[in-house]
């Protein structure tokens, strides 16, 4: 099992606290002159996105955690598992709702995403940055209005529910950004 | 490659050179000799948290890069040479950060009949006369520092004191026995007490819990406490100074609990300075001390949040 020493903390390196892999967001040196040395860290759970400060003794070492990241394509879902094909080796990988977070409201099938894998089981997984799908359910459209600004619900082909304009009528195309799940424009 | 060129500005490497030029001009007005003594030496500072580096002396044996000049300016002291000072380049392994360089510009002076106030007062005056346009210095006991930003006595408190106080904010911390009591005062000075300190102007701690006294006289009291005193501005450390002890059995005695502790710590044995005692039992007249780092000082003249942003080129590209 690797292992790393605060000395080498830097942001983005994977390590195991009580548990859990964390990614290191920021790491900051912190020495009176003539006291003991420590390492502020921020850190982020992988398996719960929570974000916290630690004080570390510096020198002191941690296991490395064994993250991998994949690109793979997205084959469909069971209802109860999200599976995914690593098209390198075809190997499929299933998700549960967990690690798919909110990547499940913008998938319909064939997209290339993200998977987080630790200890060679997924964690986390990243939809593309855009999604276009398809307006199921949403208020009848104002003819014309492209300027007033106003927004309406729409629920989606995946059964995400989004903003758009007024002038968005069923059976639309849209463009979504997933990060923040909100319309983009209207797509052909 | 593009990590050849400086990581400063030119703006900033002259801010140095300026500041250089006050610097002289500072100590040629009071009269204070400027000094050269060795980086590289026979024995090194045995200091429980500051790491040497070691260089081989090509006759099988090894040498260490300073980590202070103040061993050998306190045998120029003993052998007569009345208040002295020196700008050098100082070494300590593994201290590399936003504001840690692992080589760095420790400017060191000595003021014979000074004590730690006195002194402070003079740290005071020089860094107005490098950074003018601050407010004038505030002066608080380690004490009363810790009680106004950490809401505890640093002298009665428990780790475990030390540990709610920390939490209080949110932090995670390490076990409690994972420190001792000093490394739960320190982790609760660089959380919650110094990064409060020098906003405006700068701050001045005094008076020392005297398990950290380093060397610097402890003055007997209930509790005793070490007449040492560090200064700060902007949250950061910039000084640290002593009134000198300059009794070479204390002195001795401190040495050797210094390396019982690195010994238990499975750290790196370092020679003690033999000559340095010898020089305390010749005599050190009596005198306070302080080290100040030049870099520090620089990112604080010119406005920068990182040591790297006024070093031509830091560790990571030297």
């Amino acid at each position: 099992m690797s292992s790393y020493s605060t000395n080498e903390f830097k942001a983005g390196l994977k390590i195991m606290m009580d548990g859990d892999p964390y990614t290191i967001l920021e790491n900051e040196f912190v020495k009176p002159g003539k006291g003991q040395a420590f390492n502020r860290v921020k850190i982020r759970n992988l398996k719960t996105g929570k974000v916290l400060d630690r004080n570390m003794k510096s020198g002191d070492t941690v296991e490395a955690a064994d993250i991998a990241e994949l690109d793979v394509q997205y084959l469909y879902s069971d209802g109860q598992f999200w599976h995914f094909m690593n098209p390198e080796n075809f190997e499929q990988l299933a998700a549960d709702a967990t690690a798919m977070g909110d990547a499940k409201d913008w998938l319909k099938g064939e997209e290339m995403c993200k998977i987080m894998l630790w200890d060679g089981k997924p964690l986390g997984v990243t939809a593309p940055i855009f999604a276009i799908l398809k307006v199921t359910e949403t208020e009848p459209g104002v003819r014309g209005d492209t300027v007033t600004g106003g927004t309406k619900p729409a629920k989606l082909e995946t059964g995400a529910t989004v903003r758009v304009p007024l002038f968005i009528n069923e059976g639309d195309l849209i463009k979504v950004d997933t990060r923040s799940a909100e319309y983009v424009a209207r797509a052909k | 490659m593009t990590d050849w060129q400086p990581a400063a500005s030119l703006s900033n490497l002259k801010l140095r050179a300026e500041l250089l030029t006050k610097l002289r001009a500072f100590f040629a007005a009071r009269q204070v000799l400027e000094v050269d003594t060795p980086a590289l030496s026979r024995a090194g500072a045995t200091d429980r948290h500051i790491v040497s580096f070691r260089v081989e002396d090509g006759r099988g044996g090894a040498l260490y890069l300073h980590t202070s000049p103040e061993f050998p300016m306190k045998r120029l002291l003993a052998a007569g040479s009345g208040d002295i000072w020196q700008l050098c380049k100082v070494f300590r392994s593994g201290e590399a950060g936003r504001m840690h360089n692992p080589e760095f510009s420790m400017l060191e002076w000595y003021r014979l009949g000074f004590d730690h106030h006195r002194l402070m007062a003079e740290t005071a005056e020089l860094i107005a006369a490098l950074v003018p346009g601050r407010e004038p210095p505030e002066y608080l006991s380690y004490r009363e520092a810790f009680l106004r930003h950490a809401g505890l006595d640093p002298f009665a408190a428990s780790p475990r004191d030390c540990m709610a106080a920390l939490k209080r904010s949110g932090r995670h911390l390490p076990s409690e026995e994972e420190l001792d009591y000093d490394g739960w005062l320190d982790l609760v000075a660089g959380e919650l007490v110094y990064p409060a300190l020098g906003q405006g102007g700068l701050t001045f701690i005094y008076d020392y819990p005297a398990s950290q006294a380093a060397l610097s006289r402890v003055r007997p009291g209930n509790p005793p406490v070490a007449e040492r005193f560090e200064a700060f501005m902007d949250g950061m450390e910039l000084a640290n100074g002593f009134h000198e002890l300059t009794d070479a059995a204390e002195q001795r005695r401190r040495f050797e609990a210094d390396r019982t502790y690195r010994q238990a710590q499975s750290l790196m044995d370092v020679p003690m300075d033999e000559r340095l005692l010898a020089a305390l039992r010749h005599g050190l007249p009596a005198c306070a001390g302080v080290a100040l780092g030049f870099d520090r000082l620089l990112m604080i003249a010119a406005g920068t949040r990182a040591i790297a942003e006024i070093t031509a080129f830091p560790f990571d590209r030297a």
